[in-house]
């Protein structure tokens, strides 16, 4: 651990990583501070998905910092590590635990003990089972509660996810994709529902879907080839003569 | 903190398991002690020593199926750990002989004397104890697992690659045990058993309680497999068998999760391991043969992974059906075994206790049915 760098909650500086000599992050720097919402979008391959998998531990950068809350190297830690830090990420393609039900996938994210003599003998208290209604309250899954997550709709299966991430109670959330798949109505509620959860906690959300973007009305970035082609608000980007270039005018 | 986890362990399932297992535990050996030969209730010596073989290896069956049904970790060499309980029974056994061996040496093995020892080698000592033997029985399989699992699980080895290598695992210790340098009577092993805790072996009375440990042991071990499944630890378990990276970006250590029960499991091969050798009379390094690990994948894919009865059931029927088989069409045994798994993989992907539980739920109507069938999917990730 070193001293305070920054007082942002997640500052990426200088970040590379390659795979068999494609740079599939090239210097990319960006920051973002506590309880912010941003949307990211760009092309495909343009490393979205590999910049969630270095901020999460999944992949090494080749060189680069990457720091959360100022001082703590996210290089240094794995993926279960760095979902205790406070980390949460929702998958591109829904992935929730569909042979037990909506309760017990929420019940099994809930932020507390996961070592071996607790998750053996621990039993779950008022307060955790109150926080699991307030959760499904949340998501509108509260009638599905005993049904198998496998049973769900995909947009009840995305919302579930984002349950999950509540309920691990992250300082940041990193949601890739959530609309993909959804109806008008059901990207509608996302957005709203995404909106509530940011300010207490901060919110990278990536997606391509240009209306959902619109309606989080927040800041975004643009990435394209493993850097940051462009920042700032939503109308601002796409004004921007490169981006029309490399995404939006295809 | 126990008594909630034996609270969870006792469902309803469990208690009619136990209570089966334990009224066995009774009944055969009264039955077999007590009752005339003539009398049609009686069990006879040869069948009680047969069935106490078959609990033995429900047990083997039942502690894989903690990692293959409920974790998706497919081990190919859990007669390793199997054989390794046995070996430390065998030890015991081996020491209780005395002077009555052939050689007459008050310590040294009669295998020893042959090989012209002189001391017994310090692996050896403590042997002559039940107390330290059945510690062994509990720590040999247990580190082995644990050192084995601390590699495999940390440098995220899974899959078929993992199978493999516990099959190398098990066909290493196989070539170890047949050499005689080891120590452990080369490819004769351990044999010419003469007294446990001071009854001989060979004693109808001792065979009778040998079968009753088993019956109870068994009984306990599904005990405690229930409480784990029924845990949140049992939860995560099939987490990681169905999404093992999802567990992780939660926080859970799944190398972790893996190891403890990858040890308990082997714990419990070994106890079986332990059990089974008194029964038979003999343990030679033939028990580690590869083989004998995929059989038992076998039992517990027939009788139903990721269900706690199958593979007690399925080691029964199966081990029932070679006993069968191998008397009636010796020769066809193999094919049997071959179909046997081929037929289950294609047309009973959870076994038997998945065919009579969504038979059951058709009769309850075709709803229920699709239910049952959907909620019996195995995870896919272990297949992969």
């Amino acid at each position: 651990m070193t001293e305070k760098l920054t007082d942002a909650l997640l500052y990426l500086d200088g970040v590379s990583v390659a795979f068999d000599g494609f740079k599939a992050i090239n210097d990319l720097s960006l920051t973002v501070e506590h309880g912010e919402m941003r949307a990211i979008i760009g092309p495909n391959g343009a490393g979205k998905t590999t910049m969630m998998d270095i901020i999460t531990g999944k992949t090494r950068p080749d060189k680069g910092t990457v720091l959360f809350e100022g001082e703590i190297d996210l290089t240094r830690h794995d993926e279960s590590a760095i979902a205790l830090l406070g980390i949460g990420r929702k998958f591109q393609k829904p992935t929730v635990f569909e042979s037990h039900t909506v309760q017990d996938n929420l019940e099994l994210a809930l932020k507390r003990d996961h070592g071996i003599i607790a998750t053996l003998f621990h039993d779950t208290s008022k307060e955790q089972k109150d926080r699991i209604d307030e959760i499904l309250d949340e998501i509108r899954l509260t009638e599905r509660r005993s049904h198998l997550a496998a049973d769900l709709s995909h947009g009840q299966k995305q919302w579930l996810e984002i349950g999950m991430l509540l309920a691990q109670d992250p300082k940041l959330l990193l949601v890739d994709e959530p609309v993909a798949g959804m109806t008008d109505a059901e990207t509608v509620e996302t957005a709203k529902l995404l909106r509530r959860i940011a300010g207490e906690k901060a919110v990278i959300v990536v997606e391509h879907d240009m209306t959902f973007i619109r309606d989080l009305d927040v800041k975004v970035t643009v990435l394209a080839e493993g850097s940051v082609l462009a920042e700032g608000s939503l109308d601002h980007v796409s004004a921007d003569e490169r981006v029309i270039e490399s995404y939006l005018g295809r | 903190m126990i008594t909630g986890f034996l609270f969870r362990a006792l469902d309803r399932k469990a208690i009619l398991v136990a209570l089966i297992l334990l009224a066995i535990a009774v009944a055969v050996p009264v039955s077999n002690l007590m009752l005339p030969v003539s009398h049609p209730l009686h069990v006879p010596t040869h069948i009680m020593a047969l069935f106490g073989k078959y609990l033995t290896y429900a047990l083997l069956a039942l502690a894989l199926d903690l990692v293959w049904g409920y974790c998706g970790i497919l081990s190919l060499g859990h007669g390793a750990f199997f054989a390794l309980g046995g070996y430390a029974m065998g030890m015991y056994l081996m020491r209780q002989i005395g002077t009555r061996g052939v050689y007459g040496h008050p310590i040294l093995p009669d295998f020893m004397v042959f090989l012209n020892w002189k001391e017994l080698p310090w692996y050896w000592y403590g042997f002559d104890q039940f107390w330290f033997a059945a510690l062994m029985i509990l720590l040999v399989p247990g580190a082995l697992a644990f050192v084995f699992g601390w590699f495999a699980f940390r440098s995220r080895v899974s899959g078929v690659y993992l199978s493999i290598i516990t099959q190398a695992l098990t066909y290493a210790l196989l070539l170890a045990f047949f050499r005689n340098e080891m120590g452990f009577g080369g490819n004769n092993g351990l044999t010419d058993f003469k007294d446990i805790l001071g009854y001989s072996v060979q004693a109808q009375t001792t065979r009778a309680s040998l079968f009753a440990a088993t019956a109870i042991a068994l009984a306990i071990a599904f005990v405690i497999c229930s409480g784990i499944v029924n845990s949140r630890f049992g939860k995560v378990l099939v987490c990681v068998r169905d999404a093992e990276s999802r567990t992780r970006f939660i926080g859970y250590r799944v190398e972790h999760i893996k190891l403890f029960a990858f040890v308990v499991s082997a714990m419990m091969a070994g106890v079986a391991g332990a059990l089974y050798v008194p029964q038979v009379g003999i343990i030679n390094p033939g028990e580690f043969a590869p083989a004998n690990s995929i059989e038992v994948v076998i039992w517990t894919a027939v009788g139903g992974r990721g269900s706690l009865i199958g593979p007690i059931i399925g080691a029964i029927a199966v081990n029932g059906g070679k006993s069968y088989f191998t008397a009636a069409f010796p020769e066809f045994w193999l094919f049997a075994l071959g179909g046997l798994f081929v037929a289950t993989t294609l047309f009973l992907p959870k076994g038997i206790v998945g065919l009579v539980s969504s038979g059951f739920a058709k009769l309850r109507g075709p709803r229920e049915a699709d239910r049952v069938e959907e909620t019996l999917q195995p995870g896919t990730e272990a297949a992969q």
